[in-house]
């Protein structure tokens, strides 16, 4: 593995063994081959880290390393190319999906997937993931929802709630100023172009499990060629919301979860769909 | 056959499988061209996108994983595209872009101008790059600029602009296509998968000043080793010139037909063309310059070209202008006669930078 | 004990999700600091009853713990 020089990364100086035990045991649990050994930069908390590493996980998993393509936003995750080790272009912020688009066009055998943040999918790039999603490309769009813009230290996203204090609704986000929060899962699912959606949340292990089944699900999709799939994860981000990670993830469930309620939005097939269409 | 298809049949030729772009007047024909002619061809893929901004990305998408690709527009939406367009230059994408120019700046009209040549040479989009821009004058040269345009942009890894106009896209001539070039394109810029090997990366934002500094430089040396070989330009009627115009595109064609009445008044009068906008061929320009003093830059436009032409000449000539910008297509009799007040036999040109 | 983890002290960011994964209170917070200021959670190891159940590494956000099983 190799970092880009000057990134400012540096490398994990190694396990530190903090028990003597005799090593006849397996291990059960370490790091995906597809996850560079590098150190996140992501904050104490961060879900990104999290929703990396189920990403990597199902790629090792499904064996895809060779023909996966991640194409990343504008965000925290932009460095995402630090830590997969996959092909992965960058895209300004919010044309991903148009991206996507064309690259899955050209290579319809590979397996491309989009990895958003709420401002880049739903507010810069809506009109590109709107349309990826009607056209029913046959790409696959990770949407991590953390109601709030991240990198850029905090400010209001489409999907902050309301009330919900930020750096530009000071107040707290009001309905008359600044519009409800954007509920992506649902409007996609109208879309008779979409074929899996799946909201989901990383802030417990329960939650992380069925993170990653509906991940593998969504590239399984996508590699069977049924069509557009995206999975919306809710996410903490302890140094906006200004919380503890413990604490985000408390505010997830008892807050975050009522306007964004997880579970699966759309799970149909490719048959039934163009059964439906062709004879009505 | 009409200018807006020949480009299409050009791109076609010329290998290109990918097009992606947004109906807007005066090109329409263009995206219509290629949703048909795509089809016919293996590999061929037609989007109709849903924005000019969407357009741009999914060509850079189609062109990193290895596809020849082109969007076309008109003015307002080839500046929506910039910050695409900018995007392909730092990650070092090929990639064709047409602009069949209309009058402007805001929605503008509909009717042929050569408004956009700042923002084609200059480079519309933000930081240190240059994307070859190339301006066709004839059916002919659409047909074999936008096939050079391919290779082109294949061999700098870069973005290049056909800058045309509507007049050009809408008018029949007869056309000869020209065997295309076989595709020299490295596999390993592509992206398509790490395929067992080492996984790439292709990006543009690189944080620390010094390293984003060296790519700056890397992007700057390939530009003038573009600038040093690909100029292009045409010499019409100026071995024994008193008086040389300056005009590229629909602009040249209108002054070449002012040079006819000029001669026939006794103005010996010759045109300069550049075919190349940027690089511009100011040397060659200069060189002129040895043997004539009088230059006239007419251009579709209130100036632009007019500052290349003045960065190569000023000091060494007199330099006039006449534009006609809006849209507005005057007719080489009009031209003839703007010259013709403007220059004296005895001083030259009369009002001069 | 059935099984145990090992936490790599330079990944750690305190962010303390693993305490509370872990369902036996194996984990708690330490008050060594690593080289990025961070003060890294340490393994109760003592007590033998880890069960290798991987909750604490599946919640890690750092991929800072490795589990292993009989």
């Amino acid at each position: 593995m190799e970092l880009p020089a000057g990134e400012g990364h540096f490398l994990a100086k190694g396990i530190e063994q903090q028990s003597g035990r005799d090593r006849k045991m397996k291990k059960v649990f370490e790091r995906p081959k597809s996850m560079k050994n590098a150190i996140f930069h992501y904050c104490a908390g961060c879900g990104h880290s999290i929703a990396h590493r189920l990403i990597a996980e199902v790629i090792d998993e499904m064996e895809i390393r060779d023909i996966a393509i991640g194409v990343l936003p504008a965000g925290c995750a932009v460095l995402a190319y630090n830590y997969f080790d996959v092909d992965m272009i960058e895209a300004q912020h919010g044309r991903g999906p148009a991206m996507a688009t064309g690259m899955k066009r050209v290579l319809p055998d590979r397996v491309v997937f989009c990895y958003q943040g709420d401002g880049d999918l739903a507010a810069i790039g809506i009109a590109e993931s709107f349309h990826a999603a009607n056209r029913g490309e046959n790409i696959t769009i990770i949407f991590i929802n953390n109601a709030v813009y991240g990198m850029t230290g905090g400010q209001m996203a489409p999907t902050s709630l309301l009330a919900q204090k930020t750096t530009t609704s000071i107040a707290g986000r009001e309905s008359v100023l600044d519009g409800h929060p954007i509920r992506i899962s649902e409007i996609f699912s109208q879309l008779p172009g979409t074929t899996y959606i799946e909201r989901c949340k990383v802030n417990s292990p329960a939650g992380i499990l069925k993170t990653k089944k509906s991940i593998r699900k969504a590239f399984q999709c996508q590699i069977d060629g049924q069509g557009f799939s995206l999975v919306e994860i809710l996410s903490p981000c302890p140094t906006n919301w200004k919380m503890t990670p413990v604490e985000s993830c408390r505010w997830i469930d008892e807050v975050m979860s009522k306007e964004f309620p997880p579970g699966v939005l759309k799970d149909l097939p490719e048959a039934k769909r163009r059964k439906e269409e062709v004879a009505p | 056959m009409q200018g807006n298809k020949v480009i299409g049949e050009a791109a076609i030729l010329a290998g290109c499988r990918f097009y992606a772009g947004y109906p807007i007047t005066p090109q329409n024909e263009i995206p219509e061209y290629m949703s048909e002619r795509l089809r016919e061809v293996e590999g061929g893929i037609f989007i109709q996108s849903e924005s000019e901004i969407a357009a741009i990305h999914m060509v850079a998408g189609a062109s990193a994983a290895g596809a020849r690709s082109m969007t076309s527009s008109s003015s307002p939406g080839i500046s929506l595209k910039q910050e695409g367009i900018s995007s392909m230059a730092a990650c070092q994408l090929p990639g064709v872009i047409v602009n069949m120019m209309r009058g402007g700046p805001g929605l503008g009209n509909i009717s042929p101008a050569q408004g956009d040549y700042f923002q084609a040479t200059r480079g519309g989009g933000h930081g240190d790059y240059r994307t070859i821009v190339l301006g066709p004058a004839t059916a002919q040269e659409l047909a074999d600029l936008t096939m050079d345009a391919f290779d082109l942009a294949d061999r700098y890894r870069t973005p290049v602009i056909i800058l045309a106009d509507g007049m050009m896209g809408q008018m029949m001539e007869p056309v000869v296509f020209k065997e295309p070039q076989p595709r020299i394109y490295p596999e390993g810029v592509m992206m398509r998968g790490a395929g067992g090997g080492k996984s790439k990366i292709i990006r543009g934002l690189i944080l620390d000043p010094l390293d984003m500094e060296e790519h700056n430089w890397t992007l700057e040396r390939k530009y003038r080793v573009i600038a040093k070989d690909e100029t292009r330009h045409e010499l019409y009627q100026t071995e024994d010139a008193e008086l040389i115009l300056v005009a590229y595109g629909t602009a040249a064609r209108i002054a070449k037909g002012a040079i006819k009445r000029l001669r026939e008044a006794g103005i010996k009068t010759g045109l300069f063309r550049p075919i190349s906008l940027w690089p511009f061929p100011e040397n060659e320009l200069r060189d002129l310059a040895k043997s004539v003093e009088n230059f006239l830059v007419f251009e579709m436009s209130t100036g632009q070209m007019l500052e290349d032409v003045r960065l190569a000449l000023q000091g060494y000539a007199r330099i006039g202008f006449h534009g006609r910008p809006g849209g507005v297509v005057p007719t080489p009799v009009e031209l003839a006669n703007v010259v013709m007040r403007q220059y004296d036999r005895k001083q030259g040109i009369i009002d001069h930078y | 004990m059935k099984g145990y983890i090992t936490i790599d002290k330079e990944l750690c960011k305190e962010c303390h999700l693993c305490i509370q994964a872990c369902k036996k209170g194996l984990i708690a917070p330490s008050r060594e600091y690593n080289s990025r200021g961070y003060r890294p959670v340490r393994f109760k190891e003592e007590g033998d009853e880890c069960t290798g159940c991987t909750l604490c590494a599946i919640t890690c956000p750092d991929i800072a713990i490795e589990v292993y099983r009989e």
